[in-house]
């Protein structure tokens, strides 16, 4: 279970949010709303521990995650803002470095699958500089269709996906909450999962 | 390390790799400044053959030198805009182990071909074949030296503004050491005393290096992540 209490997040010398509260429990999802600048990504940033909080401590099964480290790590997939795909590269050659990466290797077959799943399986042998927008958004969240992580965070995961890319994320997000899995997510565009997420309203 | 650590770090070489061979013009840039500075110098000299003898250790290390850090600024930069350096710090594998490939590949990619060109620029200084070989045995422990020291600066001016400026400030008096002891022995082997004892201190700054520099740079990266 993922838990925060009274976190406080300052940026040079403005206050994002402070006494900020929340748990995620298996089986649940929490959506981060609030207005540009809130602190949305900030606060993503601090629950998978790329950033600290200026008070106050993030808790996975009831340790701080600072003193869990890799074992922290391991149960953790973050979906950044940026893709983090490389523009030589091709979309299956960048689906399994970001797997290896996360220290679960996939066959050139299983990416391959991954991509096919998210609707990219025509450029999967493509340089990803070659792809739209979308396709790249795509080939960055194949990592969904795969990965066994516990907790998903994913930042602004509907950024540049029209419609269709948009449903496969709400059924993949509710597989991976029906196994028991947890997800904090933002997201600007409502998110069409069956299962009802509940909401963390920043700047409110 | 355990076998998932190395899986990983070996990703992150292999993958660096493909992208240095994709982009073979960034990839060869140092390896053409280096050739077109060593060039250049024997022509605004003139055919002296006691004088190019005598600066040519010294030119081919310094033009070394630059070269490698023609290519720091690109060394994390592009990891850290397209966010792939967030997902190596976030991997459960150990982020120096991911780091110290990432230099490995840097080193592979443009401080290998500077060694490879070397003894074929050392022919413009008309410097004798030994002599040569000691070049090449001296920028085979050098240039390593300069790829992890050039690192630790290119990792803490990473997200600065101007960050390529300072990272030359930084690094160049860093890169002393490698330079007196690299040139030294090319020296002592033209002075007819022997290079083992240059070649014995510069090998000890690599070990230093290799051991020290790769945890000076993961925890510059973090910083820089923050």
């Amino acid at each position: 279970m993922l838990a925060a209490s009274e976190l406080e997040c300052v940026r040079g010398d403005r206050t994002l949010f402070a006494g900020l509260a929340f748990t995620v429990a298996p089986g649940a999802g929490l959506l981060v709303q609030g207005a540009n600048g809130a602190g949305k990504t900030s606060l993503l940033r601090i629950a998978v521990g790329l950033a600290p909080a200026a008070r106050g401590d993030v808790t996975w099964d009831g340790r701080p995650i600072r003193s869990l480290g890799p074992s922290y790590r391991r149960e953790v997939l973050y979906c950044g803002h940026p893709n983090a795909l490389k523009d030589d590269l091709t979309a299956i050659e960048n689906v399994r470095a970001a797997a290896a990466l996360a220290g679960r290797p996939l066959t050139r077959d299983a990416a391959r699958g991954a991509l096919a799943q998210v609707g990219v399986a025509a450029a999967a042998e493509l340089p990803v500089r070659s792809l739209s927008q979308g396709q790249k958004r795509r080939t960055a969240l194949a990592r969904l269709a795969l990965d066994r992580a516990r907790l998903w965070v994913l930042d602004e995961p509907l950024a540049a996906l029209d419609a269709g890319g948009g449903e496969w994320l709400a059924s993949v997000l509710d597989a991976h909450l029906a196994a028991g899995g947890m997800a904090l997510v933002t997201s600007h565009q409502p998110l069409a999962t069956r299962a009802a997420l509940a909401t963390l309203t920043l700047g409110a | 390390m355990t076998g998932g650590a190395a899986a990983a770090a070996i990703g992150v070489l292999r993958r660096d790799l493909l992208l240095a061979l994709r982009r073979k013009s960034d990839a060869l840039a140092p390896v053409f400044f280096f050739v077109v500075v060593a060039s250049l110098f024997p022509l605004g000299i003139g055919p002296e053959p006691e004088l190019l003898r005598r600066i040519g250790p010294g030119v081919l290390w310094v033009g070394a030198l630059l070269a490698t850090m023609l290519s720091l600024a690109r060394l994390f930069a592009a990891d850290y805009d397209d966010g792939t350096l967030e997902q190596m710090a976030l991997s459960p594998q150990p982020f120096v182990g991911l780091v110290a490939a990432k230099v490995t590949a840097h080193w592979l990619a443009s401080g290998l071909p500077l060694v490879v060109v070397s003894p074929v620029l050392a022919l413009q200084y008309g410097l004798p074949a030994d002599t040569i070989a000691v070049l090449a045995a001296s920028l085979v422990l050098g240039t390593p030296v300069l790829s992890l020291v050039g690192a630790i600066g290119a990792a803490l001016t990473l997200g600065v503004r101007g960050g390529g400026l300072l990272v030359a400030l930084l690094v160049l008096p860093l890169y002393v050491p490698a330079l007196v002891f690299g040139a030294g022995a090319v020296d002592a082997n033209l002075a007819g005393t022997g290079a083992e004892a240059h070649l014995s201190l510069l090998g000890a700054c690599l070990v230093l290096a290799t051991f020290f520099a790769p945890w000076a740079i993961a925890a510059a990266l973090r910083i820089a992540l923050e």
